[in-house]
């Protein structure tokens, strides 16, 4: 497949496979960067079509142009720093929301063989990476300064810990399931003549809901948006940034959401498998089962009113721990019968 | 010096200037978050070492979830840092004893003959699983130890609920399960009236 690489590395002898390293860095974050600025552009269209409004329709045709401009609009304007702010953690605190958000994408397989890295702890490092996004969103309320913006940042400390317990559980009930901490290996495992009918939503049924609405609390989208509530707290954490200092708070939230999005179509979606088997598995799926779960995301927000805090916390411990931790028993009971047919 | 060794003292290092500025900075967040950027570090020498199981579950549970409750706790604290300081040179000795005792027991372990020839753990091949491996031994051989700690865990953290949880008299809640039964004719009475002549 890539034998016509072959002379060029020969001729950059050692520093071949960081080269070739980087260069596959960059084919993953460029289309990423790329999505993300569709993303926005998707949002406001669907969330308008579904409130009976147009949407942006004015930046070139059908509104294409609308991310480059709003993107524009956000590199020419001053980035502020409050006076009584502590000025390296309020700029730093952008790049650690970005940093692990992109970092995550390491070890997410598109295919059978495109992967970055892959790794057998791979499941281990996704939660890992995404548990540190948290720090962004901490460090950025502490270091403005300010009220909101504080208020904010713990909210949202409180919020993304609770509900990470509940993720954890429904990706131990996956790893079960795949006997493997691999995602590539963890898709190969719903692999069969069935079609979607092996996919492992179907056993997992209740962890797939509890990692998809997880999902959205993680991501700090609505209805799970308390950390930014605008009518509560103005804009929460980011409250004081401007130009691309919150354009990054921006990025990292919707990487996150297509980050998420990648993982539950890999563990519980079938990954780039065909629903029917008479169709070839290929990328296309993968992408297609993104586009639907996002598509989910930004249902929510246009339907749902936005939690009151105390109801947050109580699905988050109430609810969706003691339903995962049951499902875990379930599902190590259900294993050792002969009905386990995934 | 091989790739290896110069990610290692790279490692190395940040870890040492972290856990400094951890006991320097004179903010208690500063502080917490430089143990944060020596915890990231720690793991990424433990990766060095092919134990990616310890070093992802330390940034997972240390870094994602202890410090993050640890931050919350210390961002709200009202520090007076004069008070803190008061004590310093009265509690010197004591805690120099400690550290001086702390640096020999370490020289002894690290010098001792066990020890001296030790080099870096045996290289595996790609399809060695750190993680399947520790919990192969986990779960067979030290199964009974495991579950006794994670017994002594539990009940540490239910004693830990029980001591702080208080019940004071009059303490409004809501009840989730009768707002959910409620019906509409529990709460909503619907009177037909006679339209008020017109005046």
């Amino acid at each position: 497949m890539m034998e016509w690489l072959e002379p060029v590395k020969t001729l950059l002898g050692p520093a071949w496979l960081p080269i070739w390293t980087i260069l596959k860095i960059v084919l993953i974050i460029a289309p990423l960067m790329g999505a993300v600025a569709y993303l926005t552009l998707a949002e406001r269209k669907v969330i308008g079509w579904m409130q009976i409004r147009i949407g942006p329709n004015r930046v070139g045709y059908f509104g294409l142009l609308q991310p480059l401009a709003d993107g524009l609009k956000l590199f020419m304007k001053e980035i502020i720093i409050p006076s009584g702010s502590n000025k390296f953690l309020f700029v730093v605190a952008p790049v650690l929301t970005l940093m692990p958000a992109l970092a995550a994408w390491a070890v997410v397989p598109f295919n059978a063989e495109l992967v970055l890295s892959n790794a057998n702890a791979g499941l281990l490092y996704i939660l890992a990476m995404t548990s540190v996004g948290v720090y962004g969103v901490i460090i950025a309320g502490w270091a403005s300064n300010s009220k909101y913006a504080f208020l904010g940042c713990l909210r949202s400390a409180a919020q993304i810990v609770s509900y990470e317990i509940a993720m954890g559980f429904a990706l131990v009930t996956v790893l079960m399931a795949a006997q493997s901490l691999n995602l590539g290996e963890i898709v190969k495992g719903q692999q069969g003549h069935y079609g979607m009918l092996n996919w492992y939503f179907i056993p997992l049924f209740p962890m797939f809901v509890v990692y998809l609405i997880s999902g959205v609390a993680e991501t700090n989208r609505a209805p799970f948006d308390v950390a930014e509530g605008e009518s509560e707290i103005v804009a929460g954490f980011h409250v004081e940034y401007s130009g691309m200092a919150f354009a990054l708070f921006f990025l990292g939230e919707y990487a996150n959401m297509i980050l998420i999005g990648f993982l539950t179509s890999i563990m519980f979606l079938g990954g780039w498998l065909s629903p029917v088997s008479f169709l070839p598995d290929s990328i296309l799926w993968m992408f297609a089962k993104v586009a639907f779960v996002l598509f989910l995301f930004l249902w929510f927000r246009a339907t749902f009113p936005r939690y009151r805090y105390d109801q947050l916390m109580r699905l988050g411990w109430k609810v969706f721990i003691p339903v995962s931790i049951i499902w875990v028993v379930v599902v190590g009971a259900w294993m050792q019968t002969s009905y386990w047919l995934w | 010096m091989s790739f290896f060794d110069v990610v290692f003292y790279l490692f190395a290092a940040i870890t040492v200037i972290a856990s400094t500025g951890v006991i320097v900075a004179r903010n208690p967040v500063h502080a917490a978050l430089c143990l944060v950027l020596a915890f990231c570090s720690g793991a990424g020498i433990w990766m060095l070492l092919e134990a990616e199981f310890l070093a992802i579950a330390l940034v997972l549970v240390y870094v994602g979830a202890v410090m993050v409750l640890f931050l919350f706790v210390v961002m709200m604290l009202d520090i007076n840092l004069v008070q803190l300081r008061e004590g310093f040179w009265r509690w010197f000795p004591f805690g120099a004893a400690l550290a001086g005792l702390m640096v020999f027991e370490m020289i002894w372990v690290l010098g001792s003959r066990q020890t001296a020839d030790a080099t870096i753990a045996v290289v595996h091949g790609a399809d060695y699983s750190n993680t399947k491996e520790l919990g192969r031994l986990i779960y067979t051989q030290y199964v009974y130890p495991f579950e006794i700690a994670a017994v002594i865990l539990l009940v540490a953290m239910v004693a830990a609920i029980a001591l702080t949880l208080r019940r004071r008299a009059g303490v409004k809640s809501q009840n989730i399960a009768e707002q959910v039964k409620v019906k509409k004719a529990d709460r909503l009475r619907i009177l037909s009236m006679k339209s008020e002549p017109k005046q």
